[in-house]
């Protein structure tokens, strides 16, 4: 430990006074930022005892905001989890004019404001908008309905999945597929004998950051949803409404569900992380790329 | 991108469906963000007398539920706290014009007032407006660029100033500037404004709808907090209206219509008393004359010439109210 460290220059975190301010200093922010609001939201939620909390999270309209924040995690998700593992196919295993532009549109929900997003979907599918007015007589109800909250959460979580697979599929090279489809693998085969084994763990990955985030989606959802209780409520918005009606400890209750949900994804993200870790797959697989190809030409 | 669009589409169009098999049997009122409790209880008794019928409820900022109406929402009545907010409905074709005719009192089945929260015991001894002018004394209420509700503050206290100053216009500029110098924090509603006077204990009088005061003082303790009636104040109308475009289509006038006449009844009356607002209905008054001490009330209409007025005067971009803080 000690004797290779006589033989570099002195480096930043060496001494034990600076490490260990560091650590403190990261320590104590994370309890601050992070840690301290997480114990408020539970003894609030319970601070009225546990039978008025029970009572809260079972109230019809609390109940059914759980089951559309989830009802509209199970529709979201995989569409966006198809969507995802296509435009990272399409970027990374094809070349194609308009590539760059697929792969910059398909990440714009990460740099727009969610309100933005819901605004624009308002000047899409609104009544002022350029569809409504067809929509209504066609008698199809998108806003402030379910198909409206679908699709807000599914635009600002596009490019999640996305996002997780590219960087790993560039890296894993085309060399792997090339080999399959000249030995005679259909198309599907290819994909699924060979390409989704090797993605897997950043999809499910992916999924899981998706899906977080499709449940705790607010600004998007708060501008399409219309805030009908016990209808088109979901579960953040719930909490704000209790908040603005005076009822701290119910609008804690409520956000501690979703904290609840959250820490279920985390879970889950971890354990994920340690499978992927355990296969030691990303290495294994990265190596043919270590030796560059020959390129005809 | 467009692939996202066209499956979003497809699986709308499968959705859509279900959610528009409504019968006329159920309505959506939509409503201002504070009144979930009060509608609860009014539409448990409408619910208690008209056996079989369902009252949707979606609350939000009223400036933002006139613009989703206005994008489609379907809701068949708006309870609002703002006029200006169902005029908007008015301009863009959703409610009829003289939509003030409909049901009594400007179609407004209950209203309120600004009014004081201060502190146990009053301890600066806030009385009325004139009080809030001292130094010793810090105010607190939103901001009326982006609040409602502090929008009747302001004019309330303008049109205190206004009589006590014999409409001397400097004096009253000058008077609200010194109101204004007096917040020391601007929240953006009237719900941040609570938790700055509450929960921070900023302040010593909060200024809000006396229909609130009631909530704050039941959510965060009844003793710690004494509600003020000025000597003068602001109407503030809680108006209600039929949305026309929506019961044409959907065939929900007469229900509509009755869910908003069973405010004016005796018993609609009563809950609304219940949850803190000012009823006409003289019975009713007399019953919960305790819970509101005199006050004597101006109107925008009287003071101001109107909303419209208002807002091109006081509230419009570079108006009266843009003046006061361009000084602070």
């Amino acid at each position: 430990m000690t004797a290779p460290a006589r033989n570099r220059p002195p480096r930043v975190g060496d001494s034990p006074a600076v490490r260990r301010t560091l650590i403190t200093a990261v320590l104590a922010i994370g309890a601050v930022l992070v840690l301290a609001p997480l114990v408020v939201i539970l003894t609030q939620a319970f601070s009225l005892g546990f039978s008025y909390f029970a009572e809260t999270i079972t109230a019809p309209d609390t109940r059914h905001a759980i089951l559309l924040t989830v009802l509209t995690a199970l529709i979201a998700v995989p569409v966006n989890t198809v969507f995802g593992i296509a435009a990272a196919w399409a970027i990374t295993k094809f070349d194609f004019p308009g590539r760059r532009l697929l792969l910059i549109v398909a990440e714009i929900p990460f740099s727009i404001s969610p309100i933005v997003a819901g605004v624009a979907y308002l000047f899409v599918y609104g009544l002022q908008g350029l569809f409504g007015q067809a929509l209504q007589d066609a008698d199809i109800k998108i806003l402030f309905a379910l198909p409206g909250i679908v699709l807000a959460s599914m635009f600002v979580t596009a490019p999640f999945v996305a996002r997780e697979l590219i960087p790993l599929m560039q890296a894993q090279g085309r060399d792997l597929e090339e080999a399959a489809t000249s030995l005679g693998a259909s198309g599907w085969r290819t994909f699924f004998s060979v390409t989704l084994p090797n993605i897997r763990w950043a999809l499910l990955y992916g999924v899981v950051l998706c899906n977080a985030r499709v449940m705790g989606e607010f600004g998007a959802v708060s501008v399409v949803s219309g805030n009908i209780r016990g209808q088109t409520n979901t579960l953040p918005l719930h909490v704000e409404l209790l908040y603005h009606d005076y009822n701290t400890v119910g609008a804690f209750a409520a956000a501690s569900i979703l904290t609840v949900l959250a820490i279920f994804t985390i879970i889950a993200k971890v354990l994920l992380e340690r499978q992927g870790a355990g296969r030691g797959g990303r290495p294994a697989l990265a190596a043919p790329n270590a030796i560059p190809a020959e390129k005809p030409q | 991108m467009k692939r996202l669009i066209l499956i979003g589409a497809a699986l709308a169009a499968i959705l859509a469906g279900p959610a528009n098999a409504q019968s006329p049997n159920k309505l959506l009122n939509a409503s201002y963000d504070v009144a979930r409790e009060l509608f609860v209880s009014v539409n448990e008794a409408y619910a208690a007398q008209h056996a079989g019928v369902t009252i949707d409820q979606s609350h939000a900022g009223t400036s933002r539920q006139a613009r989703a109406i206005a994008e489609g929402l379907e809701a068949d009545v708006v309870t609002f706290n703002q006029v200006t907010d169902i005029d908007f409905l008015v301009k863009n074709g959703f409610v009829s014009e003289d939509w003030q005719k409909d049901f009594a009192n400007q179609s407004s089945p209950f209203y309120s007032l600004p009014s004081f929260l201060v502190r146990t015991g009053n301890p600066k001894n806030i009385k009325d407006w004139s009080d809030l002018v001292r130094d010793d004394v810090q105010v607190i209420f939103p901001n009326p660029k982006t609040s409602g509700n502090a929008r009747y503050t302001y004019l309330a206290a303008t049109a205190y100033a206004r009589e006590a100053f014999g409409n001397d216009e400097a004096k009253v500029k000058e008077f609200i500037d010194k109101l204004f110098d007096n917040v020391p924090v601007f929240d953006t509603g009237g719900r941040a404004a609570t938790t700055t006077f509450v929960e921070r204990e900023i302040g010593d009088v909060l200024i809000t709808f006396e229909a609130e005061t009631r909530g704050i003082a039941k959510e965060f303790g009844e003793d710690k907090f004494e509600v003020v009636t000025p000597s003068v104040s602001l109407l503030a109308e809680f108006p209600v209206a039929i949305v026309d475009r929506v019961v044409d289509k959907r065939g929900s006038r007469d229900l509509a219509k009755s869910y908003l006449d069973f405010l004016y009844t005796p018993e609609g009356q009563k809950i609304a008393a219940e949850h803190g607002h000012r009823v006409n209905d003289e019975t009713v008054a007399a019953e919960f004359k305790d819970q509101f001490p005199e006050v004597r009330l101006v109107t925008v209409e009287d003071v101001f010439g109107g909303w419209d007025k208002v807002q091109e005067e006081h509230f419009a971009a570079g108006g009266l109210l843009d003046q006061i803080y361009g000084e602070r």
